[in-house]
């Protein structure tokens, strides 16, 4: 037979390595950064939802003292390293994925199906538009605590490096559960109804609004399954007071056990996410 | 060194939902350059057909090759020769039509220039304006502009009308011509028979899963089909006789003493053709399912 169907094999390929994954990457991150903050629901439910959540509390509890008699301490201090925690939970998981499967359902993941886009394109789009948008939250929120309500930051480098580590992990940790988590709901309708008490329960059992000391033991182990609690850990042992430390489990920040945690939940988010994301759900 | 190998190559092509076949040993080819359009009913099977072509779905059986890759398997260089514009779609659209484009250029080894793709779907004026402020018709030209964007060898156009106004239609079919001009091998599916008459080379009738007919556009339906008709009214009612010789009809009619009334000469136009094919075949299996 003489003739030469054209097939992929024979076709100029134009680059398919990690480069042109990686370049239309970043070009994804700005598409969805510029799209994220063009979007209102979104920046007032997943962006401005901590500093307004710490603006409330610390203004509601502004006359009790959550330290001791020798060491006082205010609620916005007291809240703060749990509000930052919950802006890496938000601004990852939560707004993942919603965002995904919105875009599941509305036709843009199918759209990007039909497109040389690489699929690891994507993801770099998306984790970079979590990682850009959290890091302005929690310098939001750094800002507000300390400008509005006096909370004095660290100065030690050492707690910021603390703070960097926790940070970085936490939201990337945040953003791939986030993608994992978006197969679930079966439409763009049903994802917030699906994937906001999964974070608001979290919240409510990892030390974000309620003190982590105060809940009961078996609630402590339990919430202990889940990378929410290590994260809000982290960030105590970086903006509390060293006295606070004796009120963790085992009386201890644990840095170790935040990493180890927070890492566990990284690989497994990375695995259901490698096994389970598809642009499409064929056939349906 | 023959190159004429088609660019679309299904065979025998079926697609079932349990025991429901949507498309049932349909086979077509198209060859490069040319301008294939699907016809059917809503739920003939149409969208079903495109969408195992650009790898959307799986099928049950048959073989496809499009550009000689099987779709199912196709990479991202293979998509990269592609270009779909899918039916209507509702993304949230928060960047500006430029944006989205200059974005998408991006995706493709030898994108056109986007002021250029902007212009030819007649957005200039709308360039920087948010796709979700624009209008039904202007965000399926944006579509338009997004198939096209990455020269495709072949273009895939699900309805791509829908919600134009008739300006935007000439328009489009302008833009259309062009890109055929260029070597753009095109498969249409539309409402509009109109539409394939004036863009399209040849034509397949799909209903009820089955290609009912295939053929040039102005051969399909065949010879008999397109034979004039006379219509007008006497006392005794309405008549209609099929002729190739409609002038001698008439004679013979005003031969025979008054002006006939409602007197129609009419060339079964590809609309008139298209739906006496298809309430054919839904006779027809009206006839099968009462056995």
């Amino acid at each position: 037979m003489s003739t030469t169907t054209p097939t992929a094999e024979t076709a100029p390929s134009f680059g398919l390595g990690i480069g042109r994954s990686v370049r239309l990457g970043f070009s994804r991150i700005k598409l969805e950064v510029r799209s994220y903050f063009r979007q209102g629901d979104s920046v007032f439910f997943t962006f401005l939802f901590p500093v307004v959540m710490l603006t409330i509390f610390a203004v509601a509890f502004s006359e009790q003292n959550f330290g001791t008699e020798e060491e006082p301490l205010t609620a916005a201090a007291f809240y703060l390293p749990g509000m930052i925690a919950a802006g890496l939970l938000l601004s990852g998981l939560q707004n993942m994925a919603i965002d995904i499967a919105m875009e599941r359902s509305d036709g843009t993941l199918k759209r990007l199906a039909g497109t040389p886009l690489p699929v690891m394109s994507y993801f770099i789009g998306k984790i970079g538009q979590v990682f850009t948008t959290g890091v302005l939250q929690a310098t939001l929120v750094i800002l507000v605590a300390s400008l509005a309500f006096d909370v004095e930051l660290p100065s030690e480098p050492s707690k910021w490096v603390t703070f960097a580590w926790v940070f970085v992990l936490g939201v990337t940790t945040s953003a791939v559960l986030g993608i994992a988590l978006s197969g679930l709901p079966r439409s763009g309708k049903s994802a917030t109804a699906v994937v906001i008490p999964v974070a608001l329960v979290l919240q409510f059992i990892s030390g974000v609004y309620l003190g982590f000391s105060m809940l009961p033991e078996w609630l402590q182990n339990f919430a202990s399954i889940f990378p929410l609690k290590w994260m809000a850990q982290g960030m105590r042992e970086v903006f509390l007071p060293a006295s606070f430390e004796v009120m963790e489990q085992s009386e201890s920040w644990n840095l170790p056990g935040v990493a180890i945690a927070t890492g566990l939940w990284l690989v497994i988010g990375l695995i259901v996410t490698r096994i389970t994301f598809r642009w499409i759900r064929k056939d349906s | 060194m023959n190159t004429t190998a088609p660019v679309v190559q299904v065979e025998n092509l079926r697609k079932t939902y349990g025991s429901f076949a949507a498309v049932d040993s349909v086979s077509f080819e198209i060859q490069r350059g040319e301008t294939f359009a699907l016809l059917g009913p809503n739920g003939a099977g149409k969208s079903t057909t495109i969408e195992i072509l650009e790898g959307y779905r799986d099928r049950t059986g048959g073989s496809v090759k499009v550009l000689g890759v099987d779709p199912g398997k196709g990479g991202l260089n293979w998509k990269a020769r592609l270009g779909i514009v899918l039916q209507s779609s509702g993304e949230s659209g928060n960047v500006s039509v430029r944006e989205q484009l200059t974005h998408f250029a991006g995706y493709y080894p030898n994108p056109r220039n986007v002021d250029e793709v902007i212009a030819s779907v007649g957005l200039e004026a709308k360039a920087g304006t948010l796709i979700r402020k624009l209008s039904g018709g202007q965000r399926r030209r944006v579509d338009v502009a997004l198939g096209i964007i990455g020269s495709p060898e072949l273009l895939f156009l699900d309805e791509p009308t829908t919600g134009f106004d008739p300006e935007a239609r000439q328009q489009f079919w302008q833009l259309i011509r062009s890109l055929k001009a260029d070597g753009t091998t095109i498969l249409l599916t539309t409402h509009y028979l109109d539409e394939a008459a004036q863009l399209g080379d040849r034509a397949g009738v799909i209903a009820g899963g089955k290609m009912i007919d295939i053929g040039a556009i102005d051969e399909i339906g065949g010879e008999e089909a397109r034979i004039p008709l006379v219509r007008w009214r006497d006392a005794n009612g309405k008549h209609e006789e099929r002729t190739h010789t409609p002038g001698a009809v008439v004679a013979s009619l005003m031969a025979a003493g008054a002006e006939p009334a409602g007197l129609e000469i009419v060339r079964p136009s590809l609309e008139d053709i298209y739906l006496q094919l298809v309430s054919d075949h839904a006779h027809a299996r009206e006839v099968e399912n009462a056995r």
